[in-house]
């Protein structure tokens, strides 16, 4: 195995920059873990080695011409299926798009093209981002590369389980309830759910417009740091788009590295702990807490009691949005149209294409939004849900006149036995606990790997959530956390079979 | 929360126009109601005096300058369609036999 691959984002750009490596060289080195690796993972849906390597030399030339270069140009990128990239399937992870190739490329595909960045491929998802497990994916579940009977988290299994396993030092994720946070969790990766509206939503296959976010999967901060800069910033294309620009991020990490942390006021959440979390997550996320005293925050519990309701509203909030949003995927613009026989109506091949083309849990959260969004239910579960979101940013806001950063482990779980919970749809939903709330809110979260589970051997993540618009706070306090654990683990945690023993 | 039947799932699916078998039926419409019994909870737990979010990040009247700009060719647009014809979509009849 080259150890080229082993190396952090940052590593491979200061290699680059000093002559060491060529992006061919780095995107072969890639292509070739994902040709030795993916048979097992199946976290690519789609490997494009030909263009990838046609980018890399491009870099390379622009690098010996002296061109001004992106701190990252040259190196390689994986990006979840839901994103729009020109030429390249996108899927989403669903029969419904199989084949679909995007006339368009969204604008995070655009920024990463623009900085050089060489893109090995598409990864795999749960459908249309709707899972925790990557169980739902229409093209096969994604194995965790810790151990090949665990999930890798959902929905973005695909993008962590890539960056784990060294087959891309980046990629990009989405985050709509913690498809970014729990998968670091379950892979022992970094994964960052930016502020809402920070990273432009052109061009991502919308499950719920008011909740997703793109943002970095990563293996370490300083990297995720470097990838958010690249990928946010104000788009005319999005509505949705923040106009305020989340900066400092990269100094923000780097500052953090460096271990001091006095002053910064740490709030663990008090509903985020109890019986729903497991003794070995809680004794990891124990640990990190000592730590952060050692650093010199001030750790204080804090309450946020319309937490508890959370879980409630979004599988509400959500399931009314995703309704709407997949009425598009009618059969008649593109993607699968299956015509039954007979003279059928449009509407008969829209009921026959969508059925065949949805999985279970499209139909499950379809069939739900529409209900919560029906006339007389209306009221007692939609706008219900609303408020709750209210009670929800409130508490946010009230916690953090108090604290800087809220904390809390990532997800109550280490990864589980692939199909445990395949076809338990709440035992699935109750995996996104501590994750939800940020989303609902709007506010940024990371997750960080905590350690490795004493009972299974299972890597467990802690996450930290700031105010909107202070992203900056996550890397500071994850850089600090991250530069700590190393020291005292003597080097970063990854899964066994996929390191090189020289590295 | 009432309990939805076989016949309101079937309904709610006809609604978003998905045609669901009986299996699927049989296996779907359990679990929604667990999912339903789930979320039962929020009822009645914000009053009238919570104003409801739809926005994490409330932002009004979003527009951008009425202008020309770059967008798709026809080719372009209709590069993923089932069915095309004369730079259109081609769809199966959208009338019923009745009408």
């Amino acid at each position: 195995m080259s150890a080229w691959i082993e190396r952090t984002a940052a590593e491979q750009a200061a290699a680059l920059a000093s002559g060491e490596v060529t992006s061919v060289e780095l995107v072969q080195a890639h292509l070739d873990q994902i040709a030795a690796t993916n048979g097992d993972l199946n976290a690519f849906l789609h490997v494009d080695a030909s263009g990838a390597l046609e980018q890399a030399a491009a870099s390379d030339a622009r690098r010996a011409a002296g061109e001004p270069l992106h701190e990252l140009d040259g190196v390689p990128i994986a990006i979840k299926d839901v994103l729009a990239t020109e030429g390249l399937p996108t899927t989403a992870g669903s029969k419904i798009l199989e084949g679909w190739i995007p006339p368009y490329d969204g604008t995070v595909t655009a920024r990463i093209k623009a900085a050089g960045l060489p893109i090995l491929g598409k990864t795999n998802m749960d459908e249309f981002a709707m899972g925790s497990s990557n169980e739902n994916s229409a093209y096969g579940a994604v194995r965790n590369p810790w151990n090949l009977d665990r999930i890798p988290g959902g929905s973005g299994g695909g993008s962590a389980a890539a960056v784990a396993a060294f087959q891309a030092p980046l990629a990009i994720g989405s985050d709509t309830g913690g498809s970014i946070r729990q998968p670091g969790a379950m892979t022992g990766t970094v994964g960052v759910k930016p502020t809402y509206g920070s990273v432009s939503r052109y061009g991502v296959i919308a499950l719920a417009n008011s909740l997703d976010q793109l943002g970095p999967c990563t293996r370490t901060v300083l990297d995720a740091a470097l990838l958010q800069e690249l990928i946010g910033g104000h788009d005319p294309m999005d509505s949705t788009s923040v106009p305020n620009p989340v900066e400092g991020l990269v100094a923000a990490a780097r500052e953090g590295a460096a271990g001091d942390l006095s002053g910064l006021r740490v709030g663990v959440v008090k509903e985020l702990q109890g019986d729903a979390w497991s003794a070995d997550v809680v004794e990891r996320f124990d640990e990190s807490v000592s730590v952060l005293k050692d650093l010199g925050a001030d750790v204080v519990e804090v309450s946020l009691p319309s937490f508890v309701h959370a879980m409630a509203a979004y599988y509400l909030i959500l399931p009314a949005e995703c309704s709407s949003n997949l009425a598009k995927f009618d059969a008649m613009r593109y993607g699968l149209r299956v015509t039954p026989e007979g003279s059928p109506s449009a509407e008969d091949v829209m009921r026959v294409s969508r059925d065949a083309g949805f999985g279970d849990e499209v139909k499950r959260r379809i069939i739900i939004g529409t209900y919560a969004l029906s006339s007389g239910y209306y009221d007692a579960y939609y706008g219900q849900a609303q408020k709750i979101r209210t009670l929800i940013i409130d508490d946010f806001k009230r916690a953090f006149e108090s604290v800087d950063v809220l904390v809390s482990p990532t997800a109550p779980s280490t990864a589980w036995p692939i199909g445990e919970k395949a076809d338990d749809p709440l035992a699935m939903y109750l995996q996104d606990l501590a994750t939800i709330p940020a989303n609902l809110a709007g506010v940024p979260g990371i997750s960080i790997p905590s350690g490795v589970s004493s009972a299974d051997g299972l890597p467990t993540g802690i996450q930290f959530l700031a105010p909107v618009l202070e992203d900056a706070r996550l890397y500071r306090v994850g850089a600090a956390l991250e530069a700590a654990l190393l020291d005292k683990w003597g080097g970063p945690i990854g899964p066994s079979s996929y390191t090189s023993k020289e590295a | 929360m009432p309990e939805l039947s076989r016949d309101e799932v079937r309904h709610l699916a006809d609604l978003a126009r998905i045609d669901l078998s009986d299996a699927e039926l049989d296996h779907l419409a359990p679990q929604l109601n667990v999912i339903l019994e789930s979320v039962a909870s929020i009822q009645g737990v914000a009053g009238d005096d919570v104003v409801p979010t739809s926005h994490p990040i409330p932002m009004t009247n979003v527009f951008r300058e009425d202008v020309v700009r770059p967008s798709l060719t026809p080719e372009q647009a209709l590069s993923g369609a089932p069915e095309a014809e004369d730079d259109k979509f081609s769809v199966p009849r959208i009338l019923g036999d009745e009408q």
